[in-house]
């Protein structure tokens, strides 16, 4: 393989690891710490991406339309904590899986009703509607280095949030003994219903995100909920900096798996997925 | 009479069938040193955790500072003014001593901040040295510390210890000891419970007694320690 070429799927693995982390990230902490299988996640992002479509269409700006879809994800996302997903702390996974699979169905139906079912495109913002010109023939299109970029400072974002803040402490605390937080006086509902949106919203800004570089199409949702779990898995339950690992493992097997042995693609994710779980069952970081 | 810290009409709790509570009165005012004493399993730990609201009251009521809170949200009545050191300490394995205490840090129900990060780390010297370990890495006496600590980052105005001297090294023990009376001292009204009568009577003005869920004795300390027969029948092992 030429070096420009592995360069060129290096920075898709890359991009493509660094987006499945931000879908992920809220899979991981709603089932880490509020103990709650949510398949209505995959959904939060088709519904960005879904929100991108309308709202780039309505201002003329993704970048508008971002700095719209945030905040009203987080507002959803609350409103979603306290109307459904706080009821479904104390039941098990049964409940919960039929509760979120039946909010997959309203939120396909509903999205089908408003936006319709055919595919859409959104188009790249103009500022970054260039390519960089990696050698005579080759060259990667500066959009995509600009969604690596947002997410490793998100992550960067979040590890500050996580591990310095009052607010991360909280969630940790809360992640390992939910009588003694509320025993400190501190409101273990809201706590969860911020964690909450906190993952609907990353998960809606990945839909967004991606909305230029995948096209929207319905359904959208369910591949990366499959692809997101995975990730979950490979990094152990509740953990971000697993989510991230692993996201970006995924990234890599999947890209150069499709490079390397195309007719295989497909299994490559799940062999990588195969191996780290007989390593380590428990995923590669523990919850922490 | 000082006012009403934490107050309690009539609980009955249950958990499932069996009847834990039947009918407690229970008040504590300020600056009180309150010993709560009884044998296992007669109901002292459910009693504190009836009146935080970690556990559901059948019957009865919970006010706080006066004001009536039954039925209401653990983090609402602890916000009024009251620390728990639950037993077995409830230390946050995955965080650090920093943040233990950090976490918690709020001002009191009147707006002081008496007690800081510095001073707690005056109190206890040991947890200074150990403020980067993890939680879990502790020993048992410098979790306590650390409870108790944590507990007075929320500057309360009523401390409850569950059995905060178990399990511990008798020298550890008589630390823990000393703390605590200086923390009364500094006008923090405390309720202790602990298997050891003799030292819980000693730091203490006042004992109640529970004997399978009810109030058998609610009286000075002294009348307790000078009474052998009294903490013989219903503390003797």
């Amino acid at each position: 393989m030429d070096f420009t070429i592995f360069l060129i799927q290096v920075l898709n693995a890359l991009q493509y690891g660094l987006l499945l982390f931000l879908v992920a990230i809220g899979l991981t902490l709603v089932f880490g710490i509020m103990g709650i299988i949510n398949l209505a996640h995959g959904s939060f992002y088709m519904l960005g991406a879904y929100a991108a479509f309308v709202l780039t269409s309505l201002t003329g700006n993704l970048f508008a339309a971002i700095a719209l879809g945030i905040p009203l994800a987080f507002v959803f996302g609350v409103v979603l904590e306290k109307l459904l997903f706080s009821h479904l702390y104390k039941r098990d996974h049964l409940e919960q899986v039929l509760l979120t699979y039946g909010l997959i169905l309203i939120f396909e139906e509903l999205r089908s009703l408003t936006v319709g079912d055919d595919v859409h495109g959104v188009p790249i913002p103009e500022l970054f509607a260039f390519s960089i010109q990696l050698s005579d023939v080759m060259s990667y299109p500066a959009y995509r280095l600009v969604v690596s970029v947002v997410c490793i400072v998100l992550a960067i974002g979040l590890y500050f949030l996580i591990q310095r803040s009052r607010l991360g402490m909280m969630i940790r605390a809360g992640s390992h003994d939910r009588d003694m937080v509320q025993a400190l006086g501190i409101n273990i509902k809201t706590l969860y219903a911020v964690v909450f949106a906190i993952g609907v919203s990353l998960a809606a800004l990945a839909g967004m995100l991606a909305a230029p570089l995948s096209s929207v199409y319905p359904g959208m949702g369910f591949s990366v909920l499959i692809i997101s779990f995975v990730v979950v898995v490979i990094g152990g339950v509740g953990s971000v900096w697993g989510a991230l690992v692993a996201a970006l493992i995924i990234g890599f097997a999947d890209t150069f798996g499709k490079v390397l042995v195309p007719e295989w693609a497909g299994l490559a994710v799940y062999l990588v997925m195969a191996m780290v779980l007989l390593w380590r069952p428990e995923g590669i970081f523990r919850k922490g | 009479m000082s006012e009403s810290l934490l107050e309690a009409r009539r609980l009955h709790t249950y958990y499932g069938l069996s009847h834990i509570l039947r009918g407690v009165d229970f008040t504590i005012r300020k600056g009180e040193a309150l010993g709560l004493m009884g044998r296992n399993g007669m109901g002292k730990t459910t009693l504190l955790r009836t009146m935080l609201g970690l556990v559901a009251a059948r019957e009865g009521s919970v006010s706080v500072r006066g004001q009536d809170m039954t039925g209401a949200p653990t983090h609402r009545i602890i916000r009024r003014g009251i620390a728990y050191v639950p037993e077995g300490r409830g230390i946050f394995p995955n965080l650090s001593v920093r943040e233990n205490l950090v976490m918690a840090a709020r001002p009191g129900v009147d707006g002081r901040c008496e007690w800081t990060f510095e001073r707690i780390m005056e109190l206890f010297p040991r947890l200074a040295e150990r403020i980067g370990h993890g939680g879990g890495q502790l020993s048992g006496g410098e979790q306590q510390m650390l409870t108790i600590g944590r507990a007075l980052m929320t500057n309360p105005d009523l401390l409850i210890l569950d059995e905060a001297t178990e399990g511990l090294a008798p020298l550890i023990v008589r630390e823990i000891w000393r703390v605590i009376r200086d923390i009364h001292a500094t006008g923090i009204a405390t309720v202790i419970v602990d298997k050891n009568h003799a030292a819980v009577t000693a730091v203490t003005d006042r004992s109640m007694i529970l004997v399978k869920g009810r109030v058998v004795f609610d009286g000075s300390s002294a009348e307790v320690r000078n009474d052998p027969e009294l903490i013989q029948r219903h503390l003797g092992v």
